[in-house]
């Protein structure tokens, strides 16, 4: 029987996901949720999601408190010195937080933005076994043997006989209480896929426009997640040259270099010969840039690897060009001209924040 | 019941020690819960047979939540019902227990004597599961969808009641009032004068200024309602154009909102009363030596400060025993407030012994909002380190504004007054003469919450089916907030 309480949360998380579906462009745009991201779960503000009554500006209300303090004294909490953020804080103030897991999110993602399923490549399932001890029998190594149960059958038997002698309680187990444990063998497919990604961290890259990079990472990277299991992602800088860092100094690099745009992709086609064949990954490569190269000719370097060397061994290659006012845009003509019908490349530009939200389905869209 | 023997016996000692300090209360019914079931049991407001709605289950999300990171933890919940039933938490130790039933009872004992709880519903755990019954057949023969979206409507609009009503009869009663007024004079009276006298008896001015009276009286006895109305639930009961599931609906979530009015208005002296009377009864009679730290701690808990509240236990246990002390020095009436000498008020003793009586008779009397304004004093907010506080908008926080007796006395009950909420009439049930709603709010200094309040407009659109409006003031500035069906507007009035 389902008791009460189950049926009307399970009500209240139905009206949940369908908040976070309408509020989807909302979150997606203001890249708020990649702060409150725990290991699997993340934690979403609803104020919208309270009942709406006649109720007083709590702030134009104040109260009455007790305790120690001059007039000017804070009430506690550190105010507003990260934003809005603070708000959580305040008396009186309460903003509903909903903890809805990273694949239910990515749920969400997929069906409001109407993402197909990818399809992984078939050579690239490869299959893990794994032994998983699963029970008991009586056969096996000494080395499995499980104290306790053989224990307890020989005091069973020697109950049985007779033999027990409380006073002088000695157990002697003999071969048929010996028990062993057991184990199964079981093979799930697994398709491992890898994302590199890379980003031109070169003088032009402002704070916002890395901004755009850091909040569209974040969805593909939940959408990649609840797709495949076992994901690795490395990431790539560069300027002139580049270089492989962590996620912390992926998003806060900045450089003041010229952009070689080639370096990256040397690089990033080192990694797929070197630590991601593509007969066992799936290879996800994802460029961003403000489409300002060094010189036609490193272009058209960029393009020779590309098509020689990554295009061939990915599932997709997107390169997303954010727009800066410093860029002149020209790098994704020279894609678009080069690759007239590309499989396997995706472009897509990026004005401001709003443009995440399509910029995304152009990426995942096509389902690979 | 389902008590083991050792706590049934403990009770049975508690009950024994409460009915010997003269407390009164309904036959008192335990049962022994696990987390999750209280959990469950107090997103229901107590009442386990509810109606089905998301935001009980929106309430357990956010218990069973607190109580996983440890955060919060419920002791106790006790029902205003005869019998009375609480609930008690399994994993609580044996001391908790102990002094759970101690508050227990004396909640009982302000339910049953406190006269802003005598017209409460002592059957309520019946009337809820009827409720329950009703709404759950209403989804069977309506759908959950319309179902559901009614009663978000309706619990959009659950604070719009009349506090006051159960106490008094604000309607005249209209077969009074249709027989025994005079159909008005429909033509302003001239003073009868001399024909050259005319000008200056009945001047052009006041005449056109007497017409215009008449038009107004005219107009307000065309006006319906004819006064405002406070009770805005039982005008759109009684009003609004439902049917005959939706008018049900309204009005038992109506009925629930008075009967759990009292317990909003008593907030501050129903859990002082309760903890007063745990910590006699410890204290004096119950607690073994054994238990002193446990109890000690536990008690320091449900008393304990943070600056940006006010935790109605320690603000109510502090003001019964200073009321009770009071009484017993005789430090009150007209000589003691007189006097301004402040070491002769300090050690002012007349040995009344009074107090015990007292504190009985403040319990069955008062709510809160009297209970502040007759026994909040200057030195109690000295004593206890009262403040107001205030947002800055400047420094985006919350500060302490001021420690002056006046206003805090003036924010509190402020913030008690109408139970925190905003007072909302009905102005006009029939606005414009096109059937609209028009509702005022009475502004006391602070301003509604916008995005709320539209909100609101829009659920109540959905019962009144024509466009509604209300009346208030944004900073400063006196606004007509509407929602026509299709659009917000917002206009300055």
């Amino acid at each position: 029987m389902v008791s009460k309480i189950e049926r009307d949360h399970t009500r209240f998380r139905q009206i949940v996901r369908g908040k976070i579906k309408r509020e989807l462009k909302h979150y997606i745009t203001q890249g708020e949720l990649i702060g409150k991201k725990g290991r699997d779960l993340i934690s979403i503000p609803l104020p919208q999601i309270d009942i709406p009554r006649f109720r007083y500006e709590t702030r134009k209300m104040g109260g009455v408190g007790q305790g120690e303090g001059e007039p000017g004294t804070s009430l506690g909490g550190d105010g507003d010195a990260t934003g809005s953020s603070g708000a959580g804080e305040l008396p009186g103030e309460h903003i509903l937080e909903v903890d809805i897991s990273m694949d239910e999110l990515a749920a969400i993602l997929g069906e409001e933005l109407e993402l197909p399923r990818i399809e992984s490549r078939g050579k690239k399932n490869i299959t893990a076994q794994r032994d998983k001890y699963a029970g008991i029998r009586s056969t096996g190594p000494e080395t499995l043997r499980v104290f306790k149960r053989t224990y307890k059958e020989a005091l069973r038997r020697q109950l049985a006989q007779g033999t027990y002698d409380p006073i002088d309680p000695i157990i002697i187990p003999v071969r048929d209480d010996k028990r062993y444990r057991s184990w199964k063998t079981h093979t799930t497919p697994e398709s491992n896929a890898a994302i590199l990604y890379m980003m031109d961290v070169s003088g032009s890259m402002g704070d916002e426009q890395k901004e755009i990079v850091r909040i569209e990472s974040f969805w593909i990277d939940t959408w990649l997640r609840s797709q495949y299991k076992g994901i690795q992602i490395r990431y790539v800088i560069h300027d002139a040259v580049a270089r492989e860092v962590d996620q912390h100094a992926f998003y806060h690099t900045r450089q003041s270099g010229g952009t070689k745009i080639s370096s990256a992709y040397k690089h990033a086609s080192k990694l797929i010969r070197e630590v991601y064949p593509p007969t066992e990954w799936n290879i996800y490569a994802f460029h961003f840039s403000d489409g300002d190269n060094w010189s036609g000719g490193d272009t058209n370097e960029c393009i020779e690897i590309l098509r020689q060397e990554i295009l061939p061994h990915c599932n997709l290659f997107c390169y997303g060009q954010v727009e800066s006012p410093y860029g002149s845009g020209q790098f994704i003509k020279d894609l678009r001209e080069h690759f007239r019908d590309p499989e396997t490349l995706v472009v897509s530009e990026i004005k401001d924040k709003d443009g995440i939200y399509e910029s995304i389905k152009e990426f995942l869209g096509k389902g690979r | 019941m389902n008590l083991s023997p050792a706590l049934s016996q403990i009770k049975d000692e508690i009950k024994g020690h409460a009915l010997s300090y003269g407390l009164d209360f309904f036959e008192t019914i335990f049962e022994m819960i696990d987390y999750a079931q209280i959990n469950e049991v107090a997103s229901y407001g107590g009442f386990p047979t509810r109606y089905p709605h998301w935001r009980f289950g929106m309430e357990y999300e956010e218990l069973s939540k607190g109580y996983a990171y440890g955060l919060q933890k419920i002791y106790e919940m006790v029902i205003n019902n005869d019998p009375c039933y609480a609930y008690l938490m399994e994993s609580n130790n044996l001391v908790d227990q102990k002094i759970v039933m101690g508050h227990v009872y004396a909640h009982c004992d302000f339910f049953k004597n406190n006269i802003y709880f005598s017209g409460t519903n002592r059957k309520m755990i019946d009337e809820m599961a009827n409720h329950g019954m009703r709404i759950r057949n209403y989804v069977e023969q309506f759908g959950e969808e319309d179902v559901e979206r009614f009663v978000d409507c309706c619990l959009s609009l659950e604070n719009l009641i009349d506090v006051h009503s159960p106490f008094l009869d604000r309607k005249r009663r209209k077969e009074d009032s249709e027989i025994t007024d005079e159909e008005s004079p429909k033509t302003v009276q001239k003073i009868r004068s001399k024909e050259y006298m005319d000008r200056f008896i009945n001047p052009e001015e006041f005449m056109e200024s007497q017409k215009r009276k008449l038009e107004e009286e005219k107009q307000r006895e065309r006006m319906f309602p004819e006064h405002p109305e406070r009770d805005i639930l039982l005008f759109l009961i009684e009003h609004a154009p439902l049917d005959k599931w939706q008018r049900n609906i309204l009005s038992l979530i109506r009925e629930e909102s008075y009967y759990f009015s009292p317990q909003a208005q008593t907030k501050i002296m129903n859990e002082g009363w309760a903890t007063y009377w745990h910590s006699k009864i410890m204290t004096e009679k119950a607690l073994k030596d054994s238990e002193l730290i446990d109890y000690a701690d536990h008690h320091s808990g449900t008393l304990a400060v943070r600056p940006g509240h006010i935790n109605p236990y320690k603000l109510g246990v502090e003001l019964f025993r200073d009321i009770e002390d009071r009484w017993n020095k005789g430090k009150f009436g007209k000589e003691y407030e007189e006097c301004d000498d402040y070491l002769a008020k300090k050690s002012w003793n007349q040995h009344l012994g009074r107090g015990r009586e007292k504190v009985f008779e403040v319990r069955r009397i008062y709510n809160d909002i009297n209970f502040i304004d007759t026994f909040l004093t200057k030195e109690f907010c000295e004593d206890h380190r009262l403040f107001t506080y205030k947002f800055n908008e400047e420094s985006k926080r919350y500060e302490i504004e001021d420690r002056d007796f006046k206003k805090i006395k003036q924010k509190l009950l402020f913030s008690l007054t109408n139970m925190g909420s905003p007072i909302i009439l009905v102005e006009d049930g029939n606005h414009g003469n096109r059937g609209e709603l028009l509702l005022h709010h009475q502004y006391e200094g602070v301003d509604l919450r916008i995005d709320y309040a539209k909100d609101t407009l829009r659920n109540l659109f959905l019962i009144w089916r024509r466009p509604v409006h209300i009346n208030t003031v944004v900073e400063g500035r006196k606004k007509r907030f509407s929602f026509t069906g299709q659009e917000h507007m917002e206009k300055d009035v």
